[in-house]
């Protein structure tokens, strides 16, 4: 009797080594380095480095955020971004805290050329490097990279940069959403939705139309 | 016989082809005012070259582009370059676009053209090159530049070339009525992308419902090896993936391209144009459009030119504007509704649509859809479209990509048999604008993150760079006032110093003993020869040695004694304070004790010196 409880003893005994040697093994095989939360909080952040949040930028806030900060300080990002870091959190979606902005339509600044006197202090203030000039020479904002965060505004001397609002293009338009007309059981339907295909119609009407 | 293969799903919508293919092609003649979008194609917009005002001639180009994907734009007529502005264009978001707009002048003169008939003998990128400049974009619907289309990458041989003639979408007519006149062209245009592509099989499809097409096209191709395919009729057969399934059985892996299978597909029309662009040198300035509808009276096809308004196509099939409800461009399966008649038809417009009140109907309303499955059975690209409408609806566009959402092909099948009558492919248009939009803010924001980071690392880097010169330089300081500590030490101990001093300010000593000299002669020489100005002789004196400028003014204006008297009180005031500091910083055992020994030296030395100025300043004038 001893013999088998011996050798159930050390059977476990040597099962709990090897997986422990296993595990051990791979804690510092597999090790990762940093930490993989905020990379993953700051790929939802809009990159705009506004600073509208309180923190200089969207990497500090996404590090302040892993710590336990409020998910709803991004207005650039809005609702969709709260929402999204929600789902990653694993947290109830909060409304956008209305201290640090509302959310607004996509911008870009626009420097007023003639009336810019190359002091470069927003140059400085840019947190994406997106605008371009020197001391006493003009300086423009290249649109592309401007993330519309608001920062050169401030700075500047002579208020000559404006937050335009961007409007889409032929270019950069997308289709709606179909709108959803209410149905009225009899009587004519809404007026037609005027950008709706042609096969997006009812099939009996179109029946009678082959006729 | 041309084995053929099946896909799944399609439909059979009523055809109203009949209306349109009984009258022959008829020339759409010159419009008012032409005009021509510098953007008729995917890719990026043409460049214009033409200012308004400026007279431009049949064929010349009017607008070029770099060496992106584009292709030239050319005047369809000659005439006069009114004006280049936004323009509405025909795109379903009924925005404007910048166009050129071009008044003809009625006489039609071209440009010189070169036609190239031998175009064998050239090399194949010159003809490439060729059409690329013809302006030839696929007419088939989506104008991708066909240059670059018949320019697979090299690991990618094309071995069946396909001549999409299957024409599917009902009431369109243009390639049928195309293959019926122009076989010739046609069989032309596929010899030159055959030579181009050198593939092993060269089929035409053709849809069943078009015998008139088959037996010109048949006739045509007399003799050569291309096989002409008679596919049955059902929509979309005509869709590219559909066609190529048909006629080869194989399937475009999804997101890919034919080319990825051996296989390329281009349009009649593009057949046509191509022929056209190397046999004759003619750019592609018209095509053949459909213009039909019950609104019409003489419906039928017209052959085109590029720019001409939508009204002046409809004026020439005689339209009843009374009758027109609904103005389509496209197919009634595919197409979208034109808001107004002043829009310019373009390159890749292939059927004009205008409908009557009972003919294309206002959408019947949005129902709750009833899971009846109908959908997934029409759907030519076996996806789910009931799912993809419902992840499309709760914008949860992740999941409706998850299931394919981009390999549809918006033909409309679905929403065609949908018995709650959803407008089912306009979400999925939405869904796939909004994924593209946020792949491109994705995007955006990465790259955005990106020059965060690399400007954070740039301004770290020039704060450390700062720090470790301010650093190098009180280190240097610090070395520097260590080895004079050493220095005077050691002096101290050689009893260097005190020579040292003793010496500069013997020097000094030397220095002024010379000017005064020197101020004496002057004055000598001045008593001498009143006459001669010994300014020049004053003036270096008086520079010589400025820093004892407290003794200078003595010899050179004789100074009154009080003067003198108040700069000795002064240097006597500043030594005190001086002695004082130094006494300060020897109790505190600051490190500047030598620094303030040796100023205090300096005054003494500077009292010493006012002291005597005085002195001489009361004997000289008793000398005097």
């Amino acid at each position: 009797m001893w013999t088998s409880i011996i050798i159930a003893v050390a059977v476990l005994l040597g099962l709990a080594a090897v997986f422990g040697a296993l595990l051990g093994f791979a804690a510092e095989r597999f090790k990762v380095e940093g930490n993989p939360l905020v990379d993953q909080i700051d790929a939802l952040l809009p990159q705009t480095q506004c600073g509208q949040c309180g923190f200089p930028g969207c990497r500090p806030y996404a590090e302040a955020i892993n710590n336990g900060e409020a998910i709803n300080k991004c207005p650039p990002g809005g609702e969709a971004t709260i929402n999204a870091l929600a789902d990653l959190l694993d947290v109830e979606p909060q409304p956008l805290d209305a201290e640090h902005g509302a959310a607004q339509a996509k911008r870009v600044a626009v420097i007023r050329e003639d009336e810019c006197i190359g002091c470069t202090k927003c140059i400085q203030a840019c947190p994406v490097d997106a605008i371009l000039g020197a001391a006493k020479h003009m300086h423009t904002v290249i649109e592309s990279e401007c993330t519309g965060c608001d920062l050169c505004v401030e700075p500047c001397p002579v208020d000559c940069i404006d937050m335009i609002v961007i409007e889409p293009d032929i270019r950069s338009w997308t289709w709606a959403p179909p709108v959803v007309k209410e149905v009225v059981p009899d009587g004519e339907p809404a007026a037609a939705g005027s950008r709706l295909i042609a096969t997006d119609s009812q099939a009996e009407t179109r029946e009678a139309s082959l006729l | 016989m041309t084995q053929l293969w099946n896909f799944g799903g399609g439909v059979h919508p009523p055809e109203n082809k009949s209306q349109s293919n009984n009258r022959p092609i008829r020339p759409a003649g010159l419009p008012a005012k032409l005009i021509l979008p510098l953007q008729q194609h995917i890719g990026e917009p043409a460049r214009c070259i033409v200012e308004p005002g400026q007279k431009v001639l049949k064929g010349e180009v009017i607008a070029q582009v770099g060496n992106g994907m584009g292709v030239p734009v050319h005047a369809p007529t000659s005439g006069t370059v009114e004006r280049i502005s936004l323009e509405p264009v025909p795109h379903p978001s009924g925005m404007s676009d910048t166009c050129v707009v071009l008044i003809p002048d009625g006489e039609e003169r071209w440009c010189e053209l070169i036609p190239q008939p031998e175009y064998r003998k050239l090399e194949r990128d010159q003809v490439l090159a060729l059409i690329r400049q013809g302006g030839i974009v696929g007419l088939g619907g989506a104008g991708f530049p066909t240059n670059i289309k018949l320019r697979p990458s090299v690991n990618r041989k094309v071995d069946t070339l396909i001549l999409n003639g299957a024409e599917c979408e009902p009431y369109i007519t243009a390639d049928d009525m195309t293959m019926r006149e122009k076989a010739d062209q046609v069989m032309a245009g596929l010899r030159i992308m055959a030579w181009l592509l050198r593939p092993a099989r060269v089929v035409i499809g053709i849809e069943e419902n078009k015998p008139e097409a088959i037996a010109a096209l048949r006739q045509a191709a007399e003799g050569s090896k291309t096989e002409i395919a008679v596919i049955p009729t059902i929509y979309p057969s005509g869709g590219e993936k559909q066609l190529i399934q048909i006629l080869t059985g194989q399937e475009v892996p999804s997101g890919g391209i034919p080319a990825d299978i051996g296989v390329m597909c281009q349009n009649i029309g593009t057949a046509v144009a191509v022929a056209d662009a190397i046999l004759q040198g003619k750019p592609l300035i018209s095509r053949v459009m459909t213009a039909t509808g019950e609104a019409l009276a003489e419906p039928g096809n017209f052959e085109v030119l590029v720019g001409t308004p939508t009204s002046h196509l409809l004026t020439c099939a005689g339209v009843d504007k009374q009758r027109m409800s609904r103005l389509v461009l496209g197919g009634p399966m595919m197409g979208y509704t034109l808001p107004n008649t002043d829009i310019p038809l373009i390159k890749t417009s292939n059927c004009v649509i205008a409908a009557s009140a009972s003919e294309l109907p206002a959408p019947a309303p949005e129902q709750p859809c009833i899971r009846c499955g109908q959908c997934a059975e029409v759907c030519p690209m076996a996806l789910l479209p009931q799912q993809l409408f419902w992840h499309a609806k709760a914008t949860e566009f992740e999941k409706a990509e998850h299931l394919n959402l981009f390999d549809c092909i918006e033909c409309g099948a679905c929403s065609y048999v949908c018995p709650s009558s959803i407008p089912l492919v306009q979400y999925y248009r939405f869904a796939k604008g909004e994924i593209r939009l946020q792949r491109a803010e994705q995007q955006k924001s990465d790259r955005a993150r990106v020059r965060f980071e690399a400007r954070q690392q740039r301004l770290d880097r020039e704060q450390q760079e700062k720090d470790q010169r301010r650093k190098d330089r009180a280190l240097a300081a610090a070395k520097a006032q260590e080895q004079k500590k050493t220095d005077a030490q050691t002096s101290v101990q050689d009893g260097t110093i005190s020579d040292e001093r003793a010496g500069k300010s013997a020097l000094v000593e030397q220095a002024l003993a010379r000017k005064k000299a020197k101020a004496a002669a002057a004055a000598s020489a001045k008593r001498a020869d009143p006459s001669t100005q010994s300014s020049e002789e004053a003036a270096p004196a008086e520079t010589f040695a400025p820093e004892n400028a407290d003794k200078i003014p003595a010899v050179e204006t004789a100074p009154s004694i009080e003067e003198l008297e108040q700069q000795l009180t002064q240097a006597q005031a500043k030594l005190k304070k001086m002695q004082s500091m130094l006494e300060d910083a020897r109790s505190g055992q600051a490190p500047n004790v030598d620094k303030l020994e040796r100023a205090v030296d300096k005054n003494t030395e500077r009292v010493r010196r006012a002291q005597q100025a005085i002195d001489d300043a009361q004997t000289t004038p008793q000398q005097a």
